[in-house]
């Protein structure tokens, strides 16, 4: 059987290019690339046409950093539905964090995630193993043989690496296995239990508070030590103005950093908190319209190679408590499309450029395949609808969790069309009838 | 036409000038009641009354009772000890338990920021912070609105000053916003670990040193010294806590001659202030206390329905 995706404009992150073209797939991938008009299929063909007029088809998706919650806590989450989620929000594949129950630090961890996703069977799955055994800065786990299991890559994410020399040794001895180290920044002792940004809101809801510092000590240290290994370090969810500065001033030394954001840190800021919104509760925390307008700075200079959604799915059972007591952590999956677009709508960057951060950049510093859109290459692309509106809602959510703060929110931009290996695995039925 | 118009009151944010000057307004046609041989009127009869707490309190569960008491409401007292708290119940479950024995008022004291917002949306009884967190404690700020009232004829343009652990207490920052919405001015004083980041967002002046900040003030407030929280990372010892950020006699002087000096209690009589100042002339400690039942009356009554014209007795 012969796809052809038809009438759309097609844009390649890696050239920075938007024009229109049609794109033939068979066998699962790209076999041509054309201008409108110049495909003739023999009339014997069994073929499907995918009118995208109107529509952008862009690399499928990437989200490097999600917490699917299995195996330990199917309740918030499975690797299944988290991968409907993800294909219903544009994303092709995404990178599991493995803060998991029990924790991805050991060969059969990775193994059950992997097959998790083979039975899913919709976007592909990239495990990350923990960095130290079971989290806890002690000891290396196996990086060896986890990559050998199928991990793209190591973190201890949802907790910082506290020890400076242990952290110094797993980026020196990733180097041997080529595997990307992914830091969560975070100076515990500062963050002092808190649960909102250290600021005027913390100051008037009486809420002990994070400050900007608690994160951007880590950073600079993560910088130093990238800097003293000459290997790279991916700082995840940049959340601050400062943060920002010194990965920029990182990069122009010429040492190895890349960065990564969340689609929450450049659309809200602190006040979401005001009425004790527990689903605008997550770490890094929402920060002051300073950091906003940093993290876009950040985006829009490249500092910040990479959106991320740190999707974090949680039950009314975390959720539904006293804020200080609720789980850190929102979904993002199905909202990460629209929040960058608007970025776009606003001119902080280009379409090519925002496609870039939320696939390419990620397949680049994971060193995966996808976000290019190539002759030859695995057809996995995202048929994007710019113009499409909405209403956010709770019941609207393919994730198995809806703690989000964009629940309300109107948006604009949704992916219509999601295909992994030449597959339709996420269409929105909705819309564009008739075109088959 | 003004009402008083509220089912809940969860912070001073909330309460408008004109709420505050009811409430002050309604504690002072209370206060007789107290004095009477039979402390006891028929307002609330048949109303019920729940007391919730979280957290230890002896003068503000004490305070809440006898007000719903005198207003003739029954009452029913929880603590978190006998609460199925202990055994593991959620917040959001026991509020819907209690609700479905459908009280009018509950009154919650809770040690987590925004805990009563959370009650609130879950119940139709009104909710009455008793203290959240390090948030709001209204009924005190209310109280105290109401001793400085009585005591100095008027709160717009009054200096005042508050002393101590300014960043950790529900008290200070429920009685900054009532006074500066009343009009009066207010510092904020103690040791720099104490007073919260931006503290200026919250319409104050910031002076660290006690004795500089309280020259020239009509009212003193000392806040206090929570024991507990002294960890070594805040501030090194009581010792040195009561030498230079206590408040004695000798740094009173640069204070006016009528000034009053408040304080929400218990006091660590000698580190947050001298025990011969507590019980000295300036002090209103005492009267702050009396003056509680009084507010809490005109709240339980208001919040009921009073200030919505309902026909209660």
């Amino acid at each position: 059987m012969i796809t052809w995706i038809k009438g759309g404009e097609v844009v390649d992150p890696r050239l920075g290019t938007k024009k229109p073209q049609d794109i033939v797939i068979q066998k699962g991938r790209i076999e041509k690339i054309l201008p409108p008009g110049n495909f003739n299929p023999t009339s014997d063909a069994d073929l499907n046409i995918i009118d995208a007029s109107g529509m952008v088809v862009t690399p499928g998706l990437i989200d490097m950093h999600v917490h699917f919650r299995e195996p330990g806590e199917e309740y918030k989450e499975t690797i299944a539905t988290g991968s409907q989620a993800a294909a219903a929000g544009g994303f092709t594949a995404v990178a599991c964090m493995p803060n998991t129950h029990p924790i991805n630090d050991s060969r059969s961890v990775t193994e059950f995630i992997l097959e998790r996703a083979r039975k899913a069977n919709l976007v592909r799955v990239y495990p990350v193993a923990a960095i130290s055994k079971g989290l806890k800065s002690e000891v290396l786990t196996e990086f060896g043989d986890l990559k050998q299991a199928g991990a793209v890559a190591v973190s201890d994410d949802g907790r910082p690496v506290t020890n400076s020399e242990l952290m110094r040794r797993a980026i020196e001895y990733a180097r041997f296995f080529h595997l990307p180290v992914i830091s969560h920044c975070e100076d515990l002792d500062l963050s002092n239990k808190g649960v909102i940004h250290e600021g005027t809101i913390s100051t008037r809801l009486g809420l002990q508070g994070i400050p900007a510092a608690s994160e951007e000590i880590m950073v600079v240290r993560d910088i130093l030590l990238a800097k003293l290994t000459g290997y790279p370090v991916h700082i995840t969810h940049v959340s601050t103005e400062g943060s920002v500065r010194f990965i920029k001033r990182a990069k122009e030394e010429g040492i190895p950093v890349t960065a990564e954001t969340a689609p929450h840190y450049f659309s809200l800021d602190h006040t979401a908190v005001i009425d004790f919104d527990s689903n605008a509760k997550m770490y890094p925390p929402l920060r002051e319209p300073k950091d906003v307008e940093g993290i876009k700075r950040g985006l829009s200079q490249g500092v910040i190679d990479v959106i991320a959604t740190d999707h974090a799915p949680h039950s009314p059972l975390e959720k539904d408590v006293e804020f200080d007591k609720a789980a850190f952590g929102i979904i993002g999956l199905e909202t990460a499309l629209p929040l960058t677009l608007a970025l776009v709508k606003e001119g902080v960057m280009d379409l090519p450029t925002a496609i870039a951060r939320l696939s390419y950049n990620s397949a680049s510093i994971l060193k995966i395949k996808g976000g290019i859109i190539e002759e030859g290459k695995e057809a996995d692309l995202t048929i994007i609808d710019l113009n499409n509106e909405y209403l956010v809602e709770k019941e609207s959510f393919k994730s198995k969790s809806h703690n989000s703060p964009f629940i309300g929110s109107r948006m604009k931009g949704k992916a219509i069309l999601t295909m992994v290996g030449g597959r339709i695995v996420w269409e929105c039925d909705e819309l564009n009838p008739g075109s088959r | 036409m003004y009402r008083f118009d509220h089912k809940d009151l969860l912070g001073m944010d909330q309460l408008s000038v004109s709420d505050i000057n009811m409430i002050l307004d309604t504690a002072d046609a209370f206060m007789e009641i107290s004095s009477r041989d039979i402390k006891k009127v028929p307002t609330l009869r048949g109303k019920s009354v729940i007391n919730f707490f979280y957290e230890p309190s002896t003068r503000t569960k004490a305070s809440f009772e006898v007000a719903a008491k005198r207003l003739s409401a029954d009452t029913i007292s929880l603590s978190a000890t006998e609460s199925s708290m202990v055994k593991g119940e959620t917040l959001i479950d026991t509020a819907r338990n209690l609700q479905a024995m459908n009280p009018d008022i509950i009154i919650l004291r809770h040690p987590s920021s925004g805990a009563p917002h959370l009650l609130a949306r879950y119940v139709d009884a009104g909710v009455i912070n008793a203290g959240d967190g390090m948030h709001e404690h209204p009924s005190q700020a209310l109280l105290d609105l109401f001793t400085i009232r009585k005591k100095k004829g008027r709160i717009k343009g009054l200096r005042v000053v508050i002393i101590g652990d300014i960043a950790h207490s529900r008290v200070a920052r429920s009685d900054i916003i009532g006074l500066r919405k009343m009009g009066a001015e207010v510092t904020i004083s103690g040791p720099p670990t104490m007073i919260p980041v931006d503290a200026e967002s919250l319409g104050v002046k910031v002076v660290f040193d006690p004795a500089k900040a309280l020259k020239g003030k009509d009212v003193i407030m000392i806040l206090r010294i929570q024991l507990e929280r002294q960890s070594g990372v805040l501030f090194p010892s009581v010792r040195e806590y009561s030498i230079v950020f206590g408040l004695n006699k000798e740094i009173l002087k640069g204070a006016k001659k009528d000034v009053i000096i408040m304080h929400p209690g218990p006091i660590n009589r000698g580190v947050e202030i001298t025990g011969d100042l507590a019980d000295g002339p300036f002090s209103v400690i005492l009267d702050q206390v009396r003056n509680g039942v009084a507010i809490r009356m005109a709240l339980l009554y208001l919040l009921i329905g009073g200030g919505r014209g309902d026909n209660l007795d």
